[in-house]
C-alpha cells in the first residue's frame, strides 16, 4: 500500500482520535513534569540520625522470586537493627527488573533521592553496574549475593562485598563433600559435573576446574563435564548423558527451575546415583523445590553459606521473621534474607561508627567493620583491602523431611547426613 | 524544514547543549539512555524506514560492535577511537553477508526478520561459548575513575559520556538528513513506495538496499562501542538478547519509520514513559512487580492502534512545522 | 557411545519434537491463513498452561482432560482477539503488526506475573515421572500422551481443513484472498475462526507440555521464537510440516546436544533456520506461492 493511501488513512483515523491524542499528549505532558520535578530538585542530605538505604532488588523479570525472597530479609532489617544498634534505617526499595540498564538507572535514581548507602543486588551483572555508578558517584554498595570474582578485583574503593567469591564457595564447598564422605564413611569414585552455563555456572566451572587438582584428599575423578543452557526447558539428552558415564555422584551447579526438571528427568529415566551434591549453588534447598518435587527432593546436598542456627541473631531473626511474615519459613529463605540482612547490618553499623552519612566518612567506616555477632556462618564480618569478606563459610545442607537441614558443620549440624542415598543402585 | 522547524531544532540543540549544567546525575543518565536509543533507533531507521527491510535481529551489531572494541581494548590496550573502525569493519560484514543472503535468495518480509533474529541468537550462543570475550561469564572493561576525564580512552564523568552521546546522536541526525536528501536517499524513497517501478526506471535496487543495510549495521556498531564503554560489562545473554532488538525499534516505530525525527522523539517518549511510570507508582506508594510494564504495553497498543504511522508526523503537522508545498512529510 | 543412549536421546528428541509441533501447529495454521505475524504465541501457550494450572488445583482435573475446557475457551478468545484487534492490521505493514502482538504478549506476561506472582507453578499427576521400558529403551509417559494428542489434534485438523465445507473456505483464503471475496466468503469471519483455531491448537499443547515443564510467567518469548523456528522449517500453512518441523527440531537439538556440548544445541535449531531460510525458503513441505 503507497504511502499516500496510508496517510489518508492516518488522517482519518487522526481526526476521530482527537480527543483521546491530546490526552495523550497531555499524559505526556504531566508524565514529563513529574519526572523533572521530582529529578531536578536536588534532595537535601539526610539528617545525620537516620540512614537511608536504597534497596537494589530483581522483584520482577526472571529473578523475580530470589528478588522477592531477598525483599524479605530488608523488610524486617529495619526493627531488628533498631533493637540491636538503636539505628535508624529508612529503606528505599528499587526493582532492578533483572535487567542490567534498569538496575544503573535505578542506581543512580536512589543515589539522586537521597540514599546514603546502596545494597543488593543478587546477580553479578546488575552488581557489576551498580558498582560503576557507585564507584563514580563515590556512594557505599556492599553486596548482598553476587559470586563473579571480577566485582571486587577492579580496583573499585568504594564496593563491598559480604559474600563468598565463586572461587570461595568452591573451595568451601569442595572441603565440605569432603568431609562428608569422611562422616559417611564412604568412596565415590567417580563424578559426573553438571553445570548451567550462565555467568554464575562459568564461575563455578571454572573455580572447580582449578581446585580440584589441588584437593588430593577428594577421593573421587570427574569423569565428564556437561553444561547446559539454564533456559532450557528439556533436558532429556544432558541427563541421558550423564547417566551413561555411570559415574557414582552427580556435581551440579545449577538454579532453581533447571534444578527441578534435572531431578525429575533422573527420576524418569532410573538413574539413582549415590548423590547429587551442588557444592555451593543455590536451587536443591528452595522452596519450590520442596514443592515441585515432593519425594523426590529428599536427600539433595547442597554446600552453601548459611545461617548459624545457634547464633544469637539468626534467632532474633527469626522470631521477627515469623511474626511479619507468618505464613513464611525462614529456613526456606536462609541464604537469601541471611545475607540481604546482614549487607544492612553493615551499614548501620558503619553508620553507628562514624556518626554520619556522608558518603565518605561512612566508606571509611565500612571498611574498618569488624562485626563479630552475625548471623552467617564462618568468622567475623572483615573486609579485606579489596572490600571482599574472607571468613564466610559453608555448610553441608540436606535436604531431610522436605526441608533443608544442616548436616555438616557437626558443631551447626542439627541431623546426620543420609548417604549414599537410600535408593542407590550401583548403574 | 520550514523557518518554524529550524528554530525549534536549533533551540533543542541549544538546550541539549546546556542541559549538564543545571541537571543531575541522574537524569544526565536518562538523557544518555534516550540519546543512545535516538542514535542506534536511527541507525535501524535507515534500514527499514529507508529501505524498507524488517530487522529483528538489530542487537546483533550492538554486541558485535561492543566487543571488538572492548576485546582490543583489554587485550591489546587499543583504544575506542580505533576499535571503532574495527567494529565499523565487523558490522559492515556482517551486515553485508546477512543482505546478500536475503537478496540473493530472494527473503523478504517476515522470512527476513526471522532470518535476522535467527543470526543474532546464533551469535549469542556462539559468544556465550567464546572464552576469549569471557563467554558467559561475562567481559569486563578497568574501572573508570571519576575525576579524570580521558576521552582518548573513554573513561571518565557521565558527562563527558553525555556529549559523547549527544555527539552521536546529532550526527547521526545531521548524516541521515544529509543522506535523505542525496540522490541515494530519493532512490531509497523510491525503492520503498515501489520497488518494480523503481527497478523499471533504472535503479539498481540491490546496490541500494544493500548501502542501506551497511549503512545501518555500521552507525548500530558505533552504537555498541559507546556501549562497551559506557556500561564497561557485558553479557552475551543481554546484549544480543532479542529483548534488546525489541528495545531498539520501538523507538523509531513509536516516534515515526522514515522520518528523521522519529527516532529520537520515539526514544524520548518511551524513556520518559518509563521512567514516568515508575515514578507514579512510587508516589502511591504501590510495589506491584509487572504492573509498569503492563502499563508500558498498553500505551504502546494505544499508539499503534491510534497512530499508526508513530508520533512525529501527526505531531509535526500540529505544530506546524511541515514544508508547505507537497503533501509528503519528511523531518 | 553405548546405543541405548543414542536410542533414547533419538526417542526422546521425536517426541517431544511432536509435542513442540503441536504448538507449532497453531501458529502455521494462524500464519498460513491470516498471515499475520502471531508474536504472541508462545504467550498464549503460557497462559493455557496457567488454566490448567489453575484447573488442577481448584478440581484436580487432569491436564489432559482440562484440554478440552481450555481449548473452547481459547478458541473463544482467539476468535475474538482476531475478530476485534488484530483485523484491521492484517492490510497495515508488518512492522506494525509485530508492534502490536508484542504490544499484547507484554501484557500478558505481565499481567500473569502481576497474577500468579514469579514463583513455578506445576501440576503433579502419578504419571508425571513415569515410563514405560522396554528393554534399556525408556518412553516417558508424560511425553507419550503428549506426542499422542498433538498427532490426534492434527489428524483431526487435517480431516477438517479437507473434508468439512469451513475447512475448505478457509483454505480458499489463503490461496486467494480476493477470489474468496469475490465468490462470497465472509472473510472476515474465516479468519477469526482460523484464529480461533489456531489459539485451540495452542491451548491443547499447553496443557500437555505442563506435564513437562514447570511454568513461569516468562517462558513464552522463547516458546514464540521455537515456534517460528518450526514452522519456517516444516513449511508455512502445512500441518504435516509443522509436525515434521517439531520432530526435526527436537532431533536435531537432542543430537547435537548429544555429540557436541548441550549448551550449544540451540545453535543447531538456527542454523538449521538459517539454512532453509536460504535454500528452501518455503520450508520442507511447504509450496511455494
Amino acid at each position: 500500500m503507497s504511502e499516500k493511501r496510508r496517510e489518508d488513512r492516518a488522517d482519518v483515523a487522526a481526526q476521530g482520535a482527537d480527543a483521546g491524542r491530546r490526552r495523550f499528549v497531555a499524559g505526556l505532558g504531566a508524565t514529563a513534569a513529574i519526572v523533572s520535578s521530582g529529578s531536578l530538585m536536588r534532595v537535601a542530605n539526610a539528617q545525620a540520625n537516620k540512614l537511608k538505604v536504597g534497596v537494589l532488588l530483581p522483584r520482577s523479570g526472571t529473578q523475580a522470586f530470589i528478588g522477592q525472597s531477598c525483599q524479605l530479609g530488608a523488610d524486617i532489617a529495619p526493627e531488628i537493627i533498631k533493637q540491636m544498634l538503636g539505628v535508624d534505617i529508612e529503606l528505599m526499595n528499587a526493582d532492578t527488573e533483572t535487567n542490567v540498564d534498569t538496575a544503573r538507572s535505578r542506581a543512580e535514581r536512589l543515589i539522586q533521592e537521597g540514599a546514603n548507602v546502596l545494597i543488593g543486588p543478587f546477580d553479578s551483572g546488575a552488581a557489576a553496574a551498580i558498582a560503576q555508578v557507585a564507584e563514580q558517584k563515590g556512594m557505599p554498595f556492599v553486596i548482598n549475593i553476587a559470586a563473579a570474582p571480577q566485582i571486587t578485583e577492579q580496583g573499585y574503593k568504594f564496593v563491598f562485598r559480604n559474600f563468598p567469591t565463586a572461587p570461595d564457595l568452591v573451595r568451601n564447598g569442595l572441603a565440605l563433600i569432603g568431609d562428608l564422605f569422611l562422616a559417611t564413611n564412604t568412596v565415590p569414585r567417580t563424578a559426573v559435573f553438571m553445570h548451567v552455563n550462565d555467568t554464575f555456572g562459568q564461575a563455578m566451572a571454572g573455580g572447580i576446574k582449578a581446585f580440584m587438582p589441588r584437593l588430593t584428599q577428594l577421593p573421587f575423578k570427574i569423569v565428564e563435564t556437561i553444561s547446559y543452557d539454564p533456559a532450557a526447558k528439556d533436558l532429556t539428552v544432558e541427563v541421558a548423558k550423564a547417566k551413561a558415564t555411570k559415574a557414582d555422584i552427580v556435581l551440579l551447579v545449577c538454579r532453581l527451575n533447571d534444578a527441578i526438571i534435572l531431578r525429575r528427568e533422573m527420576f524418569k529415566q532410573r538413574w539413582h546415583p549415590m548423590g547429587v551434591i551442588g557444592p555451593g549453588n543455590p536451587g536443591m534447598y528452595e522452596n519450590q523445590f520442596y514443592q515441585a518435587l515432593g519425594k523426590l527432593s529428599e536427600y539433595c546436598i547442597s554446600n552453601v553459606p548459611w545461617y548459624n542456627p545457634k547464633a544469637e541473631v539468626t534467632k532474633a531473626v527469626d522470631a521477627a521473621f515469623r511474626k511479619r511474615f507468618p505464613k513464611e519459613k525462614l529456613m526456606f529463605h536462609a541464604l537469601n534474607v541471611g545475607y540481604t540482612f546482614e549487607s544492612i547490618l553493615v551499614a548501620a553499623d558503619a553508620f553507628k561508627r562514624a556518626r554520619t552519612a556522608n558518603a565518605k566518612a561512612l566508606t571509611e567506616a565500612i571498611r574498618q567493620t569488624d562485626i563479630k555477632s552475625r548471623m552467617m556462618l564462618g568468622g567475623p564480618i572483615k573486609f579485606n583491602a579489596k572490600g571482599q569478606v574472607e571468613g564466610n563459610l559453608s555448610a553441608c545442607i540436606q535436604n531431610l523431611h522436605m526441608r533443608p537441614t544442616v548436616v555438616l558443620p557437626e558443631n551447626a549440624a542439627e541431623a546426620k547426613p543420609v548417604f549414599p542415598w537410600p535408593d542407590f543402585t550401583k548403574a | 524544514m520550514n523557518r518554524r522547524a529550524s528554530i525549534l531544532l536549533g533551540a533543542l540543540l541549544a538546550a541539549l547543549l546546556a542541559l549538564p549544567a543545571f541537571a543531575n546525575d541522574y537524569l544526565l543518565s536518562v538523557v544518555i539512555l534516550i540519546l543512545f536509543f535516538a542514535f542506534s533507533g536511527q541507525a535501524w531507521n535507515v534500514m527499514m524506514g529507508f529501505a524498507g527491510q524488517l530487522s529483528l535481529g538489530h542487537s546483533l551489531y550492538v554486541g558485535v560492535g561492543a566487543y571488538a572494541a572492548a576485546a582490543i581494548y583489554v587485550h591489546f590496550g587499543i583504544g575506542p577511537w580505533a576499535g571503532i573502525w574495527l567494529a565499523i569493519l565487523v558490522c559492515v560484514l556482517m551486515g553485508s553477508a546477512i543482505g546478500f543472503l536475503a537478496f540473493r535468495f530472494g527473503i523478504s518480509g517476515v522470512y527476513f526478520a526471522l532470518l535476522t533474529i535467527a543470526f543474532a541468537e546464533f551469535t549469542r550462543i556462539g559468544f556465550d561459548h567464546l572464552d576469549w570475550v569471557g563467554g558467559s561469564g561475562g567481559f569486563f572493561l578497568p574501572v573508570v575513575r571519576r575525576n579524570v576525564n580521558d576521552l582518548l580512552n573513554l573513561r571518565g564523568s557521565p558527562v563527558m559520556f553525555y556529549y559523547v552521546a549527544l555527539a552521536l546522536a546529532g550526527g547521526a541526525f545531521a548524516f541521515c538528513a544529509w543522506l535523505l536528501r542525496s540522490r541515494v536517499g530519493y532512490y531509497w524513497q523510491a525503492i520503498r513506495e515501489d520497488q518494480d517501478a523503481a527497478q523499471a526506471l533504472g535503479i539498481n535496487t540491490f546496490r541500494y538496499k544493500m548501502l542501506a543495510i551497511v549503512i545501518s549495521s555500521a552507525m548500530t556498531g558505533v552504537s555498541g562501542v559507546f556501549f562497551a564503554f559506557y556500561y564497561n560489562n557485558l553479557f552475551p545473554e543481554q546484549i544480543f538478547h532479542i529483548s534488546r532488538s525489541i528495545e531498539l525499534i520501538l523507538g523509531p516505530i513509536i516516534g515515526g519509520l522514515g522520518t528523521l525525527f522519529g527516532p529520537v522523539l520515539g526514544a524520548a517518549v518511551l524513556t520518559l514513559l518509563a521512567e514516568g511510570i515508575t515514578e507514579v507508582m512510587a508516589m502511591l506508594g504501590l510495589q506491584i512487580p509487572g504492573v509498569k510494564q503492563v502499563f508500558y504495553g498498553l500505551c504502546l497498543l494505544v499508539v499503534i492502534m491510534f497512530l499508526p504511522n508513530g508520533i512525529w508526523p501527526t505531531l509535526s503537522r500540529r505544530l506546524g512545522l511541515e514544508r508547505k508545498a507537497t503533501g509528503s512529510d519528511h523531518g | 557411545m553405548p546405543p541405548e543412549l543414542i536410542a533414547n536421546v533419538f526417542i526422546a528428541g521425536v517426541l517431544t519434537g511432536l509435542v513442540y509441533g503441536l504448538m507449532a501447529v497453531g501458529l502455521s495454521v494462524i500464519f498460513g491463513v491470516v498471515r499475520v505475524v502471531n508474536f504472541a504465541h508462545g504467550e498464549m501457550m503460557t497462559v493455557a498452561m496457567y488454566a490448567a494450572v489453575m484447573l488442577f488445583a481448584a478440581w484436580k482435573v487432569d491436564p489432559i482432560l482440562a484440554a478440552v475446557p481450555v481449548a473452547v475457551a481459547f478458541f473463544a478468545f482467539g476468535y475474538v482477539l482476531q475478530a476485534g484487534l488484530i483485523n484491521p492490521f492484517i492490510t497495515r505493514p508488518e512492522h506494525s503488526q509485530f508492534m502490536l502482538l508484542v504490544a499484547v504478549a507484554m501484557i500478558m506476561v505481565n499481567a500473569l506475573l502481576m497474577g500468579f506472582g514469579p514463583d513455578a507453578l506445576n501440576v503433579q499427576v502419578d504419571y508425571q515421572l513415569e515410563s514405560f521400558a522396554i528393554g534399556p529403551i525408556l518412553f516417558d509417559k508424560a511425553r507419550i500422551y503428549g506426542a499422542s494428542a498433538a498427532l490426534a489434534t492434527s489428524a483431526l485438523l487435517f480431516a477438517f481443513f479437507k473434508f468439512s465445507r469451513t475447512g475448505k473456505a478457509i483454505r480458499a483464503c489463503a490461496d486467494n484472498n480476493l477470489g474468496a471475496k469475490v465468490v462470497g466468503l465472509d472473510v472476515k469471519h474465516l479468519y477469526a475462526l482460523t484464529f480461533g483455531i489456531g489459539a485451540a491448537c495452542v491451548a491443547i499443547a499447553g496443557c500437555m507440555i505442563v506435564l513437562l515443564v514447570d511454568v513461569t510467567p516468562v517462558l513464552g518469548p522463547g516458546y514464540t521464537l521455537l515456534a517460528f523456528v518450526i514452522v519456517i522449517v516444516g513449511g508455512l500453512g502445512s500441518m504435516p510440516g509443522a509436525l515434521l518441523g517439531g520432530v526435526l527440531i527436537g532431533l536435531s537439538e537432542a543430537l547435537a546436544g548429544l555429540f557436541f556440548d548441550p549448551s550449544a544445541k540451540s545453535m543447531f535449531s538456527f542454523a538449521l533456520l538459517i539454512l532453509v531460510l536460504l535454500f528452501r525458503p518455503q520450508g520442507l513441505l511447504g509450496r511455494r506461492s
